[in-house]
């Protein structure tokens, strides 16, 4: 999978999570920016993209996300190492 | 094995266009009631799960005020966790019966607090269901590994007294039915598969505590959310994991809530009176391999001799074994009556016979029609009823005509027939009666009756031919899980349609202000058990004490019968005893309760209102000093006293 398709399949799940389509997700986008983006959503967004990208995060990896971008290179990087 | 998935649900195809419709919908509130409940009866994961509750709740009141609103019960969850994000699941599975659960969850961790504080949260938020949770750290100490099994016992004893205290508040102080977690056990071993045999040893703790558990609850009579049996089924690692638990105090993962909120809503909706009662199946390819009508009797796959035969069976007498604890069997076939009749009397391998189906519908017409005769014959609602069919088109077809009906989606092969059904938990009970394991045999009596009926040709004739006997008094607390049960689940002869929990008609028992009566009913075709409850209220606050008729119900199955003339002459004989000079009646209408509506005036009551001017809700009284019993003669009266 390639950067820009995990984007979009983040995008997706973004969009679920908070039920808004107008979201559109860039390397910066942080929990600061979408109000909603509480530790209950936070939690939501991992599982859901543990489904969907066939992956399993760690605690030591989650603690240490930033933004968005953070939360793409690990996916990238789960991917890449099957 | 694959309860995760709600797999037993069809799927959502169009699931966001019609979250999008249902959104921006104009629709009157019942049409969206009617596709919330559609959309909650959909294979959801549990974003789309929270997406449909979030649609619930930002319209529940428009909802609750209308014609289609759902039941309500009222759910505390107190938790050793985090249990926020099985919400949305729980209130989902709760719509897809018909059910609007308002939750309240206790801080973090401050059960116990809230529980024993009457000026709390909880204690004002007055739930009807409370949940216990309690983590395997939270609930079971850390003890030396050298104690011996009865020291183990010791600890585990005073565990369990502490937890029963916590029942017993949430049963006393909040009047609530408790329902308790069992523990998950992720202790981890270290002992390896030695570990049972070590008292101490966490992991054989875990399992004794849940045992001990049951056994309290069983005792107590509270409800157990067997988190832990759960677990068994589907993976402990699957249900969560340490990742959640360290980082967000989940139990649960929320991939899981789906799951978990169904387990709860069916408990929730047990409560209510919602779980189905009858099982309607189909014939060819459900209950045997083939089309018998083509194949013939001897064509027709069931029983030993082949893998496919062993599975058709083995779905039968897991049919057979539901019929014992009280769910109907019904049988909607389009096939030739008589060519149905003769393969159930005449193929040696058939564990269901005619006798086990309380309806049988084999012709050529529509099967929802069917459904609902099989659903009249039986005084039944068509939420009661659960239609297994192999045939897609069938089960589309019924969705489309009957949405009241649950249909699940039939496996492939029918060796998973009977999994399938017991995972989708229609039958779910909070019970289990005497009544419950007579249940079909009183369904053919009734056939028999209804004969007889036929036949007399005065009502007088057939009610004396019947050699009635109604046993009638007070509640007593043997019969409590039965009247209970009655009080929750009838719709149609229920004047007030007051809903009551065990915890509730218990404490009834003990106020000496409330009148209960409780008949059971007898006649030459068998005992038809406990068939009508009333209860009353001595109200001291007007001049003159009157008893106020709270709830009076009755069975369908025993309409016609002047059973409600018997229970007038108790309600008069402990209004009396009470010091009431008269009986006051009222009537609240609902969409199934109809045949009752003139109940008072025709067992001679006055009418205190117009039912023009209150929507139909109706009160009438009746004074005592010119009442006289009824002594009708069909009936003998056996009196069972206090």
């Amino acid at each position: 999978m390639t950067e820009s398709e995990t984007y979009d399949a983040l995008n997706g799940i973004f969009r679920e999570v908070f039920d808004d389509e107008g979201i559109s997700l860039t390397p910066e986008t942080a929990a600061s920016d979408i109000p909603e983006w509480d530790s209950f959503n936070h939690i939501n967004i991992l599982i859901a993209s543990e489904i969907k990208f066939g992956v399993k995060f760690n605690a030591s990896e989650v603690e240490g996300l930033k933004n968005v971008g953070d939360f793409v290179r690990l996916i990238q990087s789960k991917l890449a190492a099957g | 094995m694959g309860l995760p998935e709600l797999y037993w649900l069809p799927h959502a195809e169009d699931f966001d266009a019609r979250i999008r419709d249902l959104k921006q919908s104009k629709a009157s509130s019942s049409d969206l009631v009617a596709g919330l409940v559609n959309l909650a009866n959909r294979r959801l994961d549990f974003l789309q799960t929270t997406r449909l509750d979030r649609i619930f709740q930002k319209r529940l009141a428009e909802i609750e005020q209308s014609d289609a609103a759902p039941a309500r019960i009222k759910l505390a969850l107190l938790a050793s966790g985090t249990v926020d994000h099985l919400l949305p699941a729980i209130r989902v599975a709760g719509l897809r019966r018909r059910l609007s659960v308002e939750c309240y969850v206790a801080p973090y961790g401050q059960y116990a607090q809230e529980l024993l504080n009457p000026a709390s949260e909880l204690h004002g938020f007055a739930p009807d269901a409370v949940l216990m949770s309690v983590d395997v750290a939270a609930a079971v100490p850390q003890l030396p590994l050298e104690l011996d099994r009865g020291q183990v016992e010791a600890e585990i004893a005073t565990r369990i007294a502490e937890l029963r205290e916590l029942w017993r508040l949430a049963r006393e102080d909040l009047r609530a039915i408790v329902i308790q977690q069992t523990v998950l056990n992720r202790a981890l071993p270290i002992f390896g598969q030695f570990e049972s045999r070590v008292p101490a040893a966490s992991g054989a703790l875990v399992r004794r505590f849940n045992l001990a558990l049951t056994e309290a609850a069983a005792a107590d009579n509270a409800l157990l959310l067997d988190l832990d049996w759960c677990a068994g089924q589907i993976g402990i690692n699957r249900l969560g994991d340490e990742m959640l638990w360290h980082h967000a105090k989940q139990e649960v993962s929320p991939a899981m809530a789906p799951l978990v909120g169904d387990l709860l809503g069916r408990q929730l909706a047990a409560i209510r009176g919602l779980s189905q009662k009858c099982l309607v199946l189909d014939l060819d390819n459900t209950l045997w391999g083939g089309v018998l009508g083509d194949d013939g009797l001897e064509g027709i796959v069931l029983g030993q001799g082949s893998a496919l035969g062993e599975a058709y069976l083995a779905f039968q007498r897991y049919a057979k074994r539901l019929s014992e604890r009280g769910i109907v069997l019904a049988v909607s076939s389009k096939n030739d009556a008589r060519t149905v009749e003769e393969a159930f009397q005449r193929h040696p391998e058939m564990a269901l016979g005619l006798s086990d189906f309380a309806a049988m519908e084999v012709n050529w017409e529509d099967k929802p029609s069917a459904l609902q005769r099989i659903a009249e014959s039986l005084n039944l609602g068509l939420n009661a009823l659960v239609f297994f069919d192999d045939n897609p088109a069938e089960r589309t077809l019924m969705r489309e005509t009957l949405p009241d009906v649950a249909v699940p989606e039939v496996p492939d092969s029918p060796e998973h027939y009977a999994r399938c059904l017991a995972d989708a938990g229609y039958f779910e009970a909070v019970s289990f009666t005497a009544d419950d394991q007579r249940r079909t045999q009183q369904y053919v009596a009734n056939r028999e009756r209804k004969k007889l009926e036929a036949k007399a040709t005065d009502m007088k004739g057939f009610l004396s031919g019947l050699d009635m006997e109604a046993r009638i008094g007070p509640f007593s607390q043997l019969d409590l899980a039965r009247i209970t049960q009655l009080i929750n689940k009838t719709n149609q002869f229920n004047l007030t349609t007051r809903r009551y929990n065990e915890t509730e008609t218990e404490a009834m028992t003990t106020d000496p202000s409330v009148a209960t009566v409780c008949t059971r009913l007898k006649d030459r075709f068998g005992d038809n058990g406990i068939i009508s409850v009333a209860i009353a209220r001595l109200d001291e606050s007007a001049d003159e004490p009157v008893m106020e008729i709270d709830s009076w119900l009755m069975s369908c199955r025993v309409l016609g019968r002047k059973v409600e003339n018997v229970v007038l002459d108790e309600l008069v004989r402990q209004a009396r005893d009470r010091g009431a000079v008269a009986l006051r009646g009222e009537y609240i209408p609902t969409a199934r309760n109809e045949l009752v509506r003139q109940h008072y005036a025709e067992l001679g009551f006055a009418p205190l209102t117009t039912p023009e001017q209150s929507n139909g809700h109706s009160r009438w009284v009746m004074q005592l000093d010119d009442y006289r019993p009824q002594n009708l003669e069909f009936f003998k009266v056996v009196r069972a006293d206090d």
